[in-house]
């Protein structure tokens, strides 16, 4: 079906183009790409028989997420499990290790499949050792997320969703990660990175890439959400409790 | 007779017109004749803000201190929380509802109201369970994340009195994927609470057993609805459940089940420890308390402060926030609770108090209490094309109206930014939204048609011009 529309679309061009027509005369609707994939593509690193197993390690985790919840609802296990999976698997969650945490929670591959796809942090394609996230919402946008992704793309070497060819980094641009006080921000892997330059996204991406050790947290002199001009409340040390007199 | 309709006619023909009711309209009728009465009120109005160091509640704000057990002991949490539970169920749902305390989390309902309404009577095999929604993905807010990473303890400690209160067995804090420093901080604090006795078998020697579980979600915006969390929870896809019947009746695994947010349950201690009347001293009436405030954009001293509701705006972008970029006659408009609450201009945001009832007269919101200032330099549209992408990518898509129309709302702001549009296509936008709006399972549609709303509400103008400055180019040029 897609082959038949991009016929279609070529089509469509050439008589545009061949006839002098007026461009705007024929509309055509562009494909719509979504920024995860919603099917399994068969590739030599991911198909059916691309082996996975918990790591002895990660099966006394196995059972510690399933202790959390009540015996009879394993299921509920399915979204950490995954997550398990996807950390041990280098960042991305592979078509067996899918059907592994559905057997362990005792679910169809199916209902297992249909999670992953529908949440953002699961990826299930292979990405890179890196995994950068740069939030470009409202809040991030006002304070310069746009010259973030810019420095980013420009100094990897790479558009969003592309992954470089040394395998460090992959970016991508995600929606709010809930840090706007510290705008603008990114999060690679784990770890937030916040009130970001052009200047120190460079130096950040640099020293990951040479396995240096880096700044977790605000990129500047700030610590926390205290503006960067100083705090204006909590200037006084904290008191023990107040309590009323009746209890 | 024809005189009567007429005027009847012209009555509803000025109400439709100011949006007023006709109760409303006879209201301000009064008002305007007693004159004396309203100088009077203004003598003795009362300001609000300037909240005290004393009477802050979240003393570890911006993590200077020890952020664990003996740390939050020597700042006051879980002290004399034994009593608090031995004056019973009853006591504390009480003093929550004299506290006047609302739902935190952008819904503002009367939280000492919302746990009452939990069965009175439990079963074994149909046990109540409290859920803490940490899914806090709304763009603008990050106030969760500074208590849940910085004063864990007065989360858990208010897990348990809320538990207790509505006869929960455990509570489950599903906080979102993105944030694992804070699910570690506060798996660590829980562990840290297990082994001094303040949660478990037999919590803080009361012999009531109340558990508490992290519970990671995996990035989903939609998952901050209740009942969306709740399928989360059970390890299904995010997607909302019809109410009735709700999570009080049928929540977590069919169980009764509150869902309530992190501020809300981490200022319950503090409220019982100091009493109801102290909070509710706090802010007009209704609106009582305090509040955390995160103020993100163009303003000098972006940060997130504890401050007394209704303050006004103005006060706090001023007072906390080093001012707007430019001074304030170089505002555009304010975003003041979160992403999904409509725009205001800088004309309201001149006077308007930061509270639920202040900000709802004037057709905006206090959802979150997340502001998000915007000065002159940024464009306005783009800004909200923006946020219309950001809840194109989080419908869950479960509802054809939003699934289908948030994608349109995109589509048409988008190309509003630039104005490649004909002018009556703000009209459809409009009417979009307002297809969207109410015909949704959750509130998610709502909160994608507001902010448009509020852009065409307050910003109309500018949209038109942008449409004329796009078509006479396109006439100048050749093309």
């Amino acid at each position: 079906m897609f082959r038949s529309l991009l016929k279609r679309t070529t089509f469509l061009n050439q008589l545009n183009k061949s006839n002098g027509f007026n461009r705007n005369y024929f509309k055509q609707s562009t494909l719509t790409r979504s920024d995860a994939l919603s099917r399994h593509v068969e590739t030599e690193d991911n198909n059916e028989h691309t082996p996975f197993d918990f790591t002895q390690e990660n099966l006394v985790k196995v059972e510690k997420i399933l202790a959390k919840y009540p015996k009879q609802y394993r299921q509920s296990a399915l979204i950490p499990l995954l997550d398990l999976a996807q950390r041990q698997n280098g960042g991305w969650i592979s078509l067996r290790a899918m059907d592994k945490v559905a057997h362990i929670c005792g679910i169809a591959p199916m209902t297992a499949y249909e999670v992953a796809s529908f949440y953002t942090m699961f990826n299930r394609t292979k990405i890179g050792e890196n995994f950068v996230q740069v939030c470009t919402t409202t809040p991030c946008m006002l304070r310069g997320s746009g010259e973030i992704i810019k420095t980013c793309k420009s100094h990897l070497g790479i558009q969003v969703g592309e992954t470089t060819p040394d395998n460090k980094f992959t970016l991508v641009e995600v929606e709010c990660l809930g840090a706007c006080v510290n705008a603008p921000m990114m999060c690679i892997n784990d770890d937030f990175y916040e009130d970001l330059t052009s200047a120190s996204t460079i130096n950040l991406l640099d020293q990951i890439k040479n396995n240096k050790p880096t700044k977790i947290g605000p990129q500047t002199h700030r610590k926390a959400a205290e503006g960067p001009q100083g705090k204006t409340t909590l200037l006084e040390p904290p008191v023990g409790p107040t309590c009323r007199d009746d209890l | 007779m024809m005189n009567l309709g007429n005027r009847v006619k012209s009555v509803i023909k000025l109400t439709s017109t100011t949006g007023l009711t006709g109760k409303d309209f006879q209201a301000t009728k009064v008002a305007t004749f007693s004159t004396a009465q309203v100088q009077q009120a203004q003598e003795n109005v009362r300001s609000y803000g300037g909240l005290k160091d004393k009477d802050r509640i979240f003393t570890n704000l911006y993590g200077e201190h020890d952020v664990y057990l003996k740390g939050a002991i020597a700042r006051g949490d879980w002290y004399k929380t034994k009593n608090i539970i031995d004056k019973g169920k009853d006591w504390i749902l009480k003093e929550m509802m004299a506290s006047g305390l609302r739902g935190r989390g952008g819904a503002g309902f009367p939280s000492g109201l919302k746990w009452s309404f939990m069965p009175k009577t439990t079963s074994k095999d149909r046990p109540q369970y409290l859920v803490i929604n940490a899914d806090e993905g709304e763009p603008g807010t990050c106030k969760d994340r500074e208590i849940m990473r910085h004063d864990p303890h007065k989360l858990i400690e208010g897990c348990l009195l809320a538990g207790f209160a509505m006869r929960a067995c455990a509570a489950y804090i599903y906080i979102r994927g993105e944030f694992h420093y804070e699910a570690k901080v506060l798996e660590q604090a829980i562990d840290e609470a297990y082994k001094a006795g303040l949660i478990g078998e037999n919590a803080c020697g009361t012999g009531y057993k109340f558990d508490v579980y992290v519970h990671r979600g995996a990035g989903a915006y939609i998952c901050g609805e209740e009942t969306a969390l709740i399928e989360s929870i059970e390890g299904k896809q995010g997607k909302p459940r019809l109410k009735p019947p709700f999570p009080a009746m049928a929540g977590l695994y069919g169980c009764p089940t509150t869902v309530t947010n992190v501020e809300t349950v981490a200022v319950a201690p503090t409220i019982l420890r100091r009493g109801g009347a102290w909070f509710a001293s706090f802010g007009r009436p209704k609106n009582a308390g305090t509040k955390l405030f995160c103020i993100s954009g163009h303003v000098n001293n972006p940060c997130t402060v504890e401050e007394e509701m209704s303050i006004p705006l103005r006060e706090l972008i001023d007072k906390h926030c080093g001012g707007v970029i430019g001074g304030w006659d170089n505002l555009k408009g304010v975003i003041p609770g979160g992403s999904s609450v409509p725009v205001l201009p800088k004309n309201i945001c001149d006077n308007v108090l930061m509270d639920f009832d202040d900000l709802r007269q004037h057709r905006s919101g206090l959802g979150t209490a997340a502001v998000i200032v915007m000065n002159k330099e940024t464009d306005m549209i783009a800004a909200i094309a923006r946020l219309s992408k950001f809840y194109k990518h989080e419908s869950c898509g479960q509802c054809t109206p939003c699934r289908e129309g948030v994608g349109w709302l995109y589509d048409i702001t988008d190309r509003l930014v630039t104005g490649n549009a004909k002018p009556d296509e703000i009209d459809s936008l409009e009417e979009i939204s307002r297809q969207i709006e109410g015909h949704t399972i959750c509130a998610l549609g709502d909160a994608a048609a507001w902010p448009v709303q509020g852009l065409i509400r307050h910003f109309r103008p500018e949209i038109e011009d942008r449409i004329k400055q796009f078509q006479l180019n396109k006439k100048q040029s050749p093309f």
